[in-house]
């Protein structure tokens, strides 16, 4: 960080320390997003490899048929599922859908845009990840 | 006298202390920032501003802190209290619940020295989304009548026309931590200001400046902005409603 600036920098800006569950979503969105465009690029590199026959195929399948390929898995799934529902409540509140109304404040403040419906939507989409999550471990390590 | 001295022994048994560190640091000898830590009394009702001037009365007269009017008004006190950005008049030491409060200037301005930061991009950036009514007609006519607003018109901006510039909700901004070409939280709440309000006429102009790719649509709705006003502006509300009015929702 430079004194000049004096800005947090990256490591402020992921810090979910400080400012709630809002702030946690903010990070959790940022990361799952991320993790969903190296699983995108690695989709595309997975599925390639047809190129390279049936046995090259076949390695592969059986690379990520194992139990790390299975947790990976699992982890995009928790990823997709707390990115999408996540994404609609921030879709929602971008277009002022559920910000609250303006009013006169009154002591202490609460922002009427981080009420409980907001954060409804940054808890369910917690659980729900958790439970799709859960869900794809079951199906792959049941088999 | 012994009145003076049984109020001073009435404070002394009520009073409690605790470690102030302050955060030092003078661009033109430092090359990174340091802490001093001052052992202070404070009652239930001191302030961390209180706590701060008394350092600099008792102990060391060089700590530069920025304040004026004592009673979150001016907005000058703004700075990182406890991980925090607070008004340091604004906040009492008992409330902070700590044995230690840890005070740091704001984060995303340039440092004067110490606790003092400086605002010019703040002011630069609230000046730049027009702040004021723009229409072709004036009120200051004489025989023309004040431009009238129904109680419910009044509304919709008034939550947003408490803003003292502060600067908090920009240091508290996770967008701001990283895009020093940001507008902030501050100038786009202000912009929203405006355009709610009944009497302006300028919403496609100041709609134009704030759609830029360091303007509106950095905003991720993270809301800290909004958990560290002091006035209960909640920018991240007027950001939010101000896309609205871009996306098309309202009209």
């Amino acid at each position: 960080m430079s004194q000049d600036d004096h800005r947090e920098g990256i490591g402020g800006m992921i810090n979910p320390r400080r400012y709630g569950i809002e702030r946690v979503a903010y990070l959790l969105m940022r990361l799952s997003g991320l993790g969903l465009l190296a699983y995108f690029i690695g989709h595309i590199y997975e599925t390639s490899n047809i190129l390279r026959g049936q046995v090259g195929w076949d390695d592969f399948m059986d690379l990520i048929s194992g139990t790390e390929g299975h947790i990976i898995m699992s982890i995009v799934i928790a990823m997709c599922v707390f990115h999408t529902v996540n994404g609609v409540r921030v879709m929602l509140g971008h277009g002022g859908m559920g910000v609250g109304k303006p009013a006169r404040p009154d002591y202490p403040y609460d922002p009427a845009s981080q009420n409980y419906k907001h954060k409804i939507g940054i808890y369910s989409a917690i659980v729900l990840a958790a439970v799709a999550m859960m869900y794809g471990l079951a199906v792959m390590f049941g088999e | 006298m012994a009145q003076v001295s049984s109020i001073s022994n009435e404070q002394s048994q009520t009073a409690k202390s605790v470690t102030l560190k302050i955060s030092r640091y003078n661009p033109e000898h430092d090359e990174s920032s340091g802490f001093m830590e001052f052992n202070v009394q404070y009652e239930k009702w001191t302030t961390v501003l209180e706590a701060i001037l008394d350092v600099k009365k008792h102990f060391d007269h060089s700590v530069a802190v920025r304040y004026s009017c004592r009673q979150a008004t001016c907005g000058s006190c703004g700075m990182i209290i406890n991980g925090k950005p607070r008004l340091a008049c604004f906040t009492k030491i008992s409330e902070l619940d700590s044995n230690v409060v840890t005070v740091e200037p704001m984060n995303n301005f340039p440092v004067i020295r110490d606790l003092a930061v400086k605002f010019e991009k703040l002011f630069d950036t609230h000046q730049k989304i027009k702040p004021y009514l723009i229409r072709d007609d004036t009120e200051l006519v004489s025989d023309e009548k004040e431009f009238l607003q129904t109680p419910e018109e009044v509304e919709q901006y008034i939550q947003f026309a408490n803003c003292i510039k502060c600067g908090l909700c920009n240091s508290a901004c996770p967008t701001m931590a990283t895009d020093s070409s940001f507008v902030g939280p501050q100038a786009l709440a202000q912009a929203y200001r405006y355009v709610a309000d009944s009497r302006d006429k300028g919403k496609d102009s100041r709609l134009k400046i704030i759609d830029d790719s360091h303007g509106i649509w950095r905003c991720h709705f993270a809301g800290s902005c909004s958990q560290v006003c002091p006035k209960g502006v909640d920018p991240a509300m007027g950001i939010q409603l101000l896309r609205g009015y871009m996306l098309g929702f309202k009209s």
